[in-house]
């Protein structure tokens, strides 16, 4: 079920489909949303000073991006971001072709000892955690793990659960959730539509 | 299902360059504190090693390892195929056995082709050098390196090799190396000349995409990578060159002929080097010759074809289609000392 991170439909297709698609949140919307988590993290992390923010490539990387820059504008200090692929620690990679890998850079030294946050797009299954949870373990100990998801979806399959929610979006299986950034999809928008069955690269 | 790696000709540019990509990413985990990725966990890898190859199967299996494949190494010395068994039975046996991917190496060309369209295995097969037909994780490895040293790390990701005159010096006729590495290195947009002594050079080597060329003075100042191949004293009974002195002065590359070289170039070898023959302690030791990279970047290669292969449902890369080797180029299929070894896969051939 974890459809997150799927491969991209062709751009025509996923062109057609926008139109039929509901807009939840606009670029205002998000902004918001990251300057409350941003205060968020700062606030339970008490100063911010050993945060690292990591992002789930694709999109969760720009979006640590942005929280990193809010954090920089609260607490006047740089707040050191990277991103954690997690494509190899999959438990679905049997099921589909083998897919091409994203990056990671871990900024600094390491992560002993640091409070990691992780930020991807959506929260769905949990899978995807899951298996960033295993990737973090093969690269440090940090001194604890927090997660920050724009949109929290709903239908968990793992017990898992986010730290810091831009937007709870109660949806059905039938229903994706899909978001799209200025960096990647040249515009700022959080879309629910309907599953069809061409649409295979909406979450 | 076709997956296999038999020969380079078989890669698409796209194919090529989605390997040299995840190639990249995997050199990443080198640098980590825990050096391995639980993707192929649960899968066998099997080094089956007809010839002796002991870089290229620890390459492998470092590979594999790192990748949290369980490895089997099979070589023919000391192990049933030494008692006469063929290479039906021995792939018969390595299927029982449950074998997800069967790397393997033989001294007849062809032999990786039959073992991955025979119907005997239903396993991936990666071919790691058969006779003096193909080596195309070496020649994948030596791409990577060039895009490394001369496009950069990142700059590189998504790149071929457009315009870059790579030469390959020495005994092409013998060598998979060069033939893998003249297919690939075409496939990614490189122009490729081949320098070697008229005896050296393989019958049809016209029909080949690259020049050929028979003075390795005229080719240096236009190379942005020289590759310099092995002399292979084992192969060499048949006197293809008067002594090995007239070879080093005419082929090999000293600190004279590096100089005549742009500022830019590399020199590579595949190793393992003759020191004095082919390439002089000067050039060897200099830090223009990336022979110790190459080893480096040979497990991330590796590790990007097997989790290419082996990582998902079906293959990454289209590979495994094609013809009988014998039949794709007219490159001597046989190798010089061949008829004085037992031959499993031909025992089959002919059955």
């Amino acid at each position: 079920m974890d459809a997150q991170n799927a491969a991209q439909t062709t751009t025509a297709q996923t062109a057609a489909h926008d139109r039929d698609m509901r807009p939840v949140l606009d670029a205002q919307d998000i902004a918001r949303v990251l300057t409350r988590i941003a205060h968020e993290i700062v606030e339970r992390a008490k100063g911010a000073d050993d945060v690292v923010l990591l992002g789930i490539p694709t999109r969760g990387v720009h979006l640590a991006r942005r929280l990193a820059a809010k954090l920089e504008e609260i607490t006047g200090t740089k707040i050191p971001v990277g991103s954690l692929d997690i494509t190899m620690y999959r438990d679905d990679l049997r099921m589909k072709p083998a897919r091409a890998i994203g990056r990671t850079e871990i900024p600094g030294d390491d992560l002993d000892g640091r409070l990691v946050v992780l930020v991807d797009d959506v929260l769905f299954s949990g899978r995807t955690i899951r298996a960033a949870l295993d990737a973090l373990g093969d690269l440090g100990r940090p001194r604890a793990v927090q997660l920050a998801v724009l949109v929290d979806r709903g239908h968990r399959e793992l017990p898992i659960r986010a730290d810091y929610v831009g937007k709870n979006l109660p949806t059905s299986l039938r229903e994706t959730v899909k978001v799209q950034l200025q960096e990647e999809d040249g515009r700022d928008a959080v879309l629910l539509g309907q599953r069809t069955p061409q649409a295979t690269g909406q979450q | 299902m076709k997956r296999h790696l038999i020969s380079a000709a078989d890669l698409t540019r796209d194919d090529a360059v989605l390997i040299l990509d995840t190639a990249e990413e995997m050199a990443r985990v080198a640098d980590r504190p825990i050096k391995k990725l639980p993707t192929l966990r649960g899968l066998t890898v099997v080094n089956l090693f007809f010839e002796d190859s002991t870089r290229t199967r620890i390459s492998f299996e470092a590979a594999a390892k790192r990748l949290s494949a369980d490895v089997i190494n099979f070589s023919a010395k000391g192990s049933s195929v030494s008692k006469g068994e063929s290479l039906k039975d021995t792939a018969l046996t390595l299927e029982a056995m449950g074998a997800d991917a069967v790397v393997i190496r033989h001294h007849a060309s062809g032999a990786p082709y039959r073992l991955a369209t025979s119907g005997w295995i239903d396993s991936a097969v990666v071919n790691a050098g058969d006779g003096t037909h193909e080596h195309p994780t070496q020649a994948l490895l030596d791409a990577f390196t060039i895009r490394r040293r001369l496009v950069g790390r990142d700059a590189g990701l998504g790149k071929d090799l457009d315009g870059r005159r790579v030469t390959i010096v020495g005994d092409v006729l013998h060598s998979r190396v060069a033939r893998s590495n003249v297919q690939l290195l075409h496939t990614l947009g490189a122009e490729v000349t081949v320098v070697a002594p008229p005896t050296l050079v393989p019958i049809g080597v016209g029909s080949w995409p690259c020049e050929v060329s028979y003075n390795l003075d005229e080719v240096l100042p236009k190379s942005d990578a020289v590759m310099m191949l092995r002399v292979q004293r084992e192969r060499m009974n048949a006197a293809f060159f008067p002594t090995e002195r007239e070879y080093s002065r005419r082929y090999g590359l000293d600190g004279d002929r590096m100089a005549k070289m742009p500022g830019h170039a590399i020199v590579m070898h595949p190793g393992p080097m003759n020191r004095g023959m082919e390439i002089t302690a000067q050039v060897a030791d200099s830090d223009r010759c990336t022979a110790v990279e190459q080893v480096a970047n040979g497990v991330s290669t590796r590790m990007a074809v097997l989790y290419l292969l082996l990582g998902g449902s079906e293959p990454a890369v289209a590979t495994g289609n094609a013809p009988a080797p014998a039949a794709s180029r007219p490159s001597p299929a046989t190798t010089p000392e061949r008829g004085a070894e037992r031959r499993p896969f031909d025992a089959e051939e002919s059955k």
